[in-house]
Formats: structure tokens, C-alpha cells, sequence
């Protein structure tokens, strides 16, 4: 009782000086005049709110960095009052840098709470007995595959970033910081150089302690997360605990890096086009393939060497339904991942300087509204009802497919490519479950492996030529209907004959696919469309045949599976000690 | 003293309730109960499989009341819980042996 009183007693003079507090800031507007008010030349600022035009007082030169105040003659022995023009170009390239690297940490930011997107979408559609391994797991991926990236996942990937096919003229949006990543190991086949992986950067040691180097590596951390957390959904309510352990170190530390390198990090997907004029190489804006397909392969793999869940078929191997046991919770972590995606394709300019943001970002939700659209009417027509579960995944699905060519295709592109995606996922669904005997309960095979494959074919099919001149180091100049290919080989003559040809009319053109003119390209490209193939075989069989070989061999430490018996009573009590709803136990355990 | 337990649609609870609020029944249990009778279970599609639901989701209630207001509340019941249809429940009545009220020792039907 006593010890109440004290408590109340402490808690009101906390909220005393709280109040009060608040009432002399109140009291203390407005500020005191800044000391360089003082100085003669400014005289007597407006307020920001009443500057005309708006925001002329929101920076001034006595904001640029300055060694002495600007305008203090009297103690500055140089006598100088002005900004230079190099201080000047100085502060705007930091500002510039300073915008892309803000640009890139926020829209990182974003990325990371998709994983609670994907903890709700997983669980949700879960049995109620399994919700707390379901959810533990897409919340350890989180940690495991952080420390898997952090160790050697991004020394693989970008270690060789600096040595990357690149326009002419290109100049790294996170700053220079980046050409500290520039160890390729590179092998020579038919006369061509193929980046296989890159090697510097492990444990992000002091050699790249850089703001630029690690603000990439948050953007693409939370990238590999997104692969890593996608096989929790197709190995779902029936996969052990302390194989998952091993599982979130390895894909951290080596699929999605290796893929990545060849697409992202300079490797030689990337390289397709300058070594064999197959468009811009393999391109994926933001990682429809790289991202999306390779956590796709991955959860086909594991779903089909774990297993259906137990009674998922019955004696005559058709499909039993196993519904969803929270609708509310698939529904609200689809809306946080299509929130998320406004900084997974977006960001992925690393540049907020590039202002096609904008087309990306608009593309990126029509495709998801095309989705959702067109699984809901699909699942209306042919089996009587708006499945709420389809919904989802339709619009995921065409999250999925638009991130490849998000900033390729023009708005109908986007909605073409987001509507077949959410009937390609529901067909994907039936054929998995149906013909291929796969349970996966959350339909990641289909939402990610197939749309991530159909976004970046998609890409090669529709792009429109208007973004990513020079992609790849492939500069496709048009003029009067001719064609004209120069790589950046960064040789002089190269350069000096790319701007005599750019000065004399000739149009570098953007990435373009096998229909572009359809969307407004000046010409088709096939070859991009052949290297958009090759990326996706690619991804299919190296990431098909790693996740099979890991999955056998981390078979044999901790099995793939618990006992049959902690499956059926559900695994939140024996894998982790906690049930998710413990006041609920009238559901049938038995399915 | 007759114990009426009815197995109802449950949302026929509200107005069950205010009818035997209105007749001058003060007490009721009520709980959410699954199971089903001659309505059988009813077969979904989910995600573009069949399955069956076994037990629907019904409300029980239970009343203890005197032996002349049986009939009241009975026909009470019945004509606020009834829709017309396959699934509007059952009544079933029984003997109570005795009842207390355990705050006064009170029993019988003072007790209820």
C-alpha cells in the first residue's frame, strides 16, 4: 500500500516536470536569435514560414560548411566573404550524395518491416497450433541471415562491384566510398571475362569503412532477407527448428550473394550484353530474379524434399484443405509488404536524385491493384467465391513480377504485367499442389518463384526503351532507323567517339524488349529478351541444384523434420516452448 | 424446478434474451458450443480444395425456472430462435433436484 503511494507520488512528479517542462518551451518561442544575426549582411531574418519565395530562407550561404563564418571580414585573414565555385560544387555533390544515401537508408528501412509483412502473411495462413513457430521463424531469419550477410554474403556479392559493366559517364550514387569494393575473381571463357564472385569486405572489415559501403549493404540485407524468409512459408508447420538454424546462416552467407554478384555485383549475367550483344546483359531493376525467384527455388526445393505436412493428401493423393486460420492477419501483412515494396523498388535507384522514383513507384501499385483484381475475379468465376486468400497472394504476385521491370514499362505495361500475374499465381498454386504433389501452404512457389521468373521474362517483352541507357555498359545508339552498339570499355577512343555520336543526334537508348514499340520503344530487342532467359535458367538450375545439395547434407546434422507426433499436436508447444494462443483448444489437432 | 437447455443459432442470442428478459427470466448461462445434428456439416472451398465443416458453431443456453413457467419460457425460445430453416437448434428440459444460492444458503426456487 505504502509502496503504492510512493509510486503514484513519483509517478505525478515525473508528470508534473513533464508539463511543465513543455509550458516553458512553449513560453521560451520564439527562439533566441541565432549569433550570426549579428553579422551585418543578413539583416533581420525573416521567418522561414513567411520568406518569399517559400523556403528562400531554408538554406543560405552561412549554411554551407565553412571554415570561418562567412561574412566575419574582420577574423578571416583571407579576407574572403563569398563561397568559392569549387566549395560551392563541393557542397552540391554532397548534398547529392547526401540525398541518395538518405534515400536509400529510408527506403532500407521500409524493406525491413516487409519481414513483419511476411511473418502475418505466413502465420496467418497457418494452422492456429503451429502460429508460434510459423512466427518465430520469420522472426529469427531476421538475425541469422544478417550474420550470414555480414560475414561473407556481401564481400560475394559486391566485393567486385567497382569492376561492373557501367555506362559511360556513371558515377556511383552512394558516393565514391564504393570503389573500395573491387576484388572480382574472374575467370576468361570464350575469350570473355565472367565475374564469378567478389572478395572483399568480409565481416565489413575496417578496409570498407565507408558510409557508402554500408549503406548498401543495409539496402541489400534486407534484400536477402526477403529470399530468406520466403521457404518459411512453403516448408511451413512441419519443418524442424534446428535445421532452420542452419538453413538462416547459409542462405544469408551464400545463394542469394552469389546469384546476386552475377546480376547485381558486375558478375556475368550482367555481362551478357557487352560480351555477347545480348541486349543490356540480364536486367532486373529490383530483384524480381535476384530477390524473388531465388527464395522461390529455394521454398520449391525444401517444399518438396521436406514433405506435405501430414494429412495434406488423403489415401487417393488428392488435396485436403487446410484453411487459413487467420484471414484478418494474411490481409494486414499483405498491406504492410505492398507498403514495403514503395521502398523495395523504389529504393533501388540508391539514388533519390534519380527522379524516376516516381514512375517506379506508380508503376510498382498498379501491377500490385492489377493483381489483386484479377486472382479475386478469377477465384469469383470459377469457384464461386472471392477466395480472401488468393486476393493476397494475386497482389503479391504482382508485387513480385513488377519489380524487374518497374522502371522499364509504361503504366500499361505495369497493369498487363500485374494482371496476369495474379491468374499465372492462382494457376501456379493448382498445379503444385495438384500435379506436382508440393504442399505449400502460403503459395511462395507461386507467388515468388514463377511471378519472379515472369517479371523479369516480362521485362524483356515489354520494356519500353525509356530508362537505362548505357545498362550493362551497352550503349544502343539510334538515329533515322540506324543502330549503332558501343561498349564501355572505357577506352578513350570509346569515349571520345560515344560523344561525338551523342552530340550529333544520335539517341542512346533505354533497356528494350522483344514488343517495346507496342509501348512506345523506337525498336524491338530480342537479344534482351534472350539474356532475360538466360538469367532465369540460370537461377533455376545453380539456385535449384545448391538448395538441394545444402538441404540433403544439412539433412544429415538436424534432420529436415520433427517428430511426426510433435507435427500432429502442432509445433508451437514442442519446438518452442510457447503456444501462440494458449486459451484455445477447441480446434480439431488432428488435421 | 426444470433446467431448459437450448441449442441455438447464435445469432438468435440477442433476441432469445430480450424475449425472456420480457417474460421475467433473470438468470441465463450461455456458451459457445460446436457440434451438429440432422444439418450436418457444409462444404467450403479453400484456396480451390473441397473440404467439410463438421461442427458449426451454435450458442447453448441454460436456465433453471419454476415448473409453471416452463411452458412460457419453452415457447419463448422457440418462437425467438426460430428462422424456418435446417439448423435452428433444440430444447431439451429436465428435472432439477434442487438448487442454493450460495451468498444466503436461500434454496429452491427462491434460489433461482
Amino acid at each position: 500500500m505504502f509502496i503504492k503511494k510512493i509510486k503514484r507520488g513519483i509517478l505525478g512528479v515525473v508528470a508534473l516536470s513533464l508539463l511543465s517542462g513543455y509550458a516553458l518551451m512553449a513560453q521560451s518561442t520564439p527562439p533566441p536569435a541565432p549569433a550570426e544575426a549579428a553579422a551585418p549582411a543578413p539583416a533581420a531574418p525573416v521567418p522561414d514560414s513567411l520568406a518569399y519565395p517559400p523556403g528562400l530562407n531554408a538554406g543560405t550561404a552561412v549554411d554551407l560548411t565553412w571554415p570561418i563564418p562567412a561574412d566575419s571580414a574582420g577574423i578571416n585573414p583571407d579576407g574572403k566573404n563569398k563561397v568559392t565555385q569549387d566549395e560551392l560544387i563541393q557542397n552540391v555533390a554532397h548534398n547529392k550524395v547526401s540525398i541518395n544515401l538518405v534515400w536509400t537508408l529510408l527506403a532500407g528501412f521500409l524493406v525491413m518491416f516487409m519481414q513483419a509483412g511476411f511473418a502475418l502473411v505466413e502465420t496467418g495462413l497457418c494452422r492456429a497450433k503451429n502460429a508460434a513457430h510459423v512466427m518465430s521463424m520469420n522472426f529469427l531469419i531476421y538475425a541469422l541471415g544478417m550474420l550470414g550477410f555480414w560475414i561473407c554474403g556481401y564481400a560475394i556479392m559486391f566485393g567486385g562491384y567497382w569492376n561492373g559493366p557501367v555506362p559511360i559517364g556513371w558515377q556511383p550514387s552512394l558516393g565514391q566510398g564504393l570503389s573500395l569494393l573491387n576484388k572480382e575473381f574472374i575467370v576468361t571463357l570464350f575469350g570473355k571475362p565472367f565475374g564469378l564472385f567478389g572478395y572483399t569486405g568480409f565481416f565489413l572489415n575496417p578496409s570498407v569503412f565507408d558510409t557508402s559501403v554500408f549503406a548498401l549493404f543495409l539496402f541489400q540485407m534486407v534484400f536477402m532477407d526477403t529470399t530468406a524468409t520466403i521457404p518459411t512459408g512453403s516448408m511451413a508447420e512441419r519443418w524442424s527448428m534446428k535445421n532452420f538454424m542452419l538453413y538462416g546462416f547459409w542462405v544469408g552467407m551464400f545463394p542469394y550473394a552469389i546469384y546476386g554478384n552475377w546480376v547485381w555485383g558486375g558478375g556475368w549475367l550482367a555481362q551478357l550484353g557487352m560480351n555477347f550483344g545480348l541486349g543490356h546483359g540480364h536486367v532486373d531493376f529490383a530483384g524480381s530474379s535476384v530477390v524473388h525467384m531465388t527464395g522461390g527455388v529455394i521454398a520449391f526445393v525444401g517444399g518438396a524434399l521436406i514433405g506435405p505436412r501430414i494429412g495434406k493428401y488423403d489415401a487417393n493423393g488428392k488435396p485436403v484443405a487446410m484453411p487459413a486460420h487467420n484471414i484478418p492477419m494474411v490481409i494486414l501483412g499483405t498491406f504492410i509488404l505492398a507498403f514495403g515494396w514503395f521502398g523495395f523498388n523504389p529504393g533501388s535507384t540508391l539514388a533519390g536524385t534519380d527522379n524516376r522514383i516516381a514512375i517506379v513507384a506508380v508503376n510498382t501499385m498498379l501491377a500490385s491493384a492489377a493483381g489483386a483484381l484479377f486472382s479475386c475475379l478469377y477465384m469469383w468465376f470459377f469457384t464461386g467465391k472471392p477466395d480472401p486468400s488468393m486476393m493476397c497472394n494475386g497482389m503479391l504476385a504482382g508485387l513480385v513480377a513488377i519489380t524487374a521491370p518497374c522502371a522499364f514499362v509504361s503504366s500499361l505495361g505495369a497493369v498487363i504485367i500485374g494482371a496476369s500475374a495474379g491468374i499465372l499465381v492462382i494457376w501456379t498454386v493448382f498445379f503444385v499442389e495438384r500435379t506436382l504433389k508440393i504442399d505449400d501452404p502460403v503459395g511462395a512457389i507461386a507467388v515468388h518463384g514463377v511471378n519472379g521468373a515472369w517479371g523479369v521474362i516480362s521485362l524483356g517483352l515489354f520494356a519500353n526503351g525509356s530508362y537505362g541507357a548505357g545498362w550493362g555498359g551497352v550503349h544502343v545508339l539510334l538515329k533515322d532507323g540506324v543502330q549503332q552498339i558501343i561498349n564501355n570499355d572505357a577506352a578513350p577512343a570509346t569515349l571520345k567517339k560515344y560523344a561525338e555520336l551523342t552530340g550529333s543526334g544520335w539517341a542512346d537508348q533505354g533497356v528494350t524488349g522483344a514488343f517495346g514499340t507496342l509501348f512506345g520503344a523506337s525498336y524491338n530487342d530480342w537479344s534482351q529478351l534472350g539474356a532475360q532467359t538466360i538469367g532465369t535458367v540460370t537461377n533455376i538450375v545453380f539456385i535449384g541444384a545448391f538448395a538441394f545439395v545444402w538441404f540433403k547434407l544439412s539433412n544429415l546434422v538436424f534432420p529436415l523434420r520433427p517428430k511426426a507426433e510433435d507435427e500432429i499436436q502442432g509445433l508451437d508447444m514442442p519446438e518452442m516452448g510457447a503456444e501462440a494462443y494458449p486459451d484455445m483448444h477447441i480446434a480439431d489437432r488432428s488435421k | 424446478m426444470k433446467k431448459v437447455e437450448a441449442i441455438i443459432k447464435p445469432f438468435k442470442l440477442e433476441e432469445v434474451k430480450s424475449g425472456l428478459h420480457e417474460i421475467g427470466v433473470e438468470g441465463m448461462t450461455v456458451t459457445e458450443v460446436k457440434g451438429f445434428g440432422r444439418q450436418k456439416g457444409h462444404t467450403e472451398i479453400y484456396r480451390g480444395s473441397e473440404y467439410t465443416v463438421d461442427f458449426l458453431p451454435k450458442v447453448k443456453i441454460e436456465i433453471i425456472v419454476p415448473d409453471d413457467k416452463l411452458d412460457t419460457v419453452v415457447k419463448t425460445i422457440i418462437a425467438n430462435a426460430k428462422t424456418g430453416k435446417i439448423g435452428d437448434g433444440k430444447v431439451f428440459v429436465m428435472n432439477v433436484e434442487q438448487a442454493i444460492r450460495i451468498r444466503t444458503d436461500e434454496s429452491g426456487e427462491k434460489a433461482i
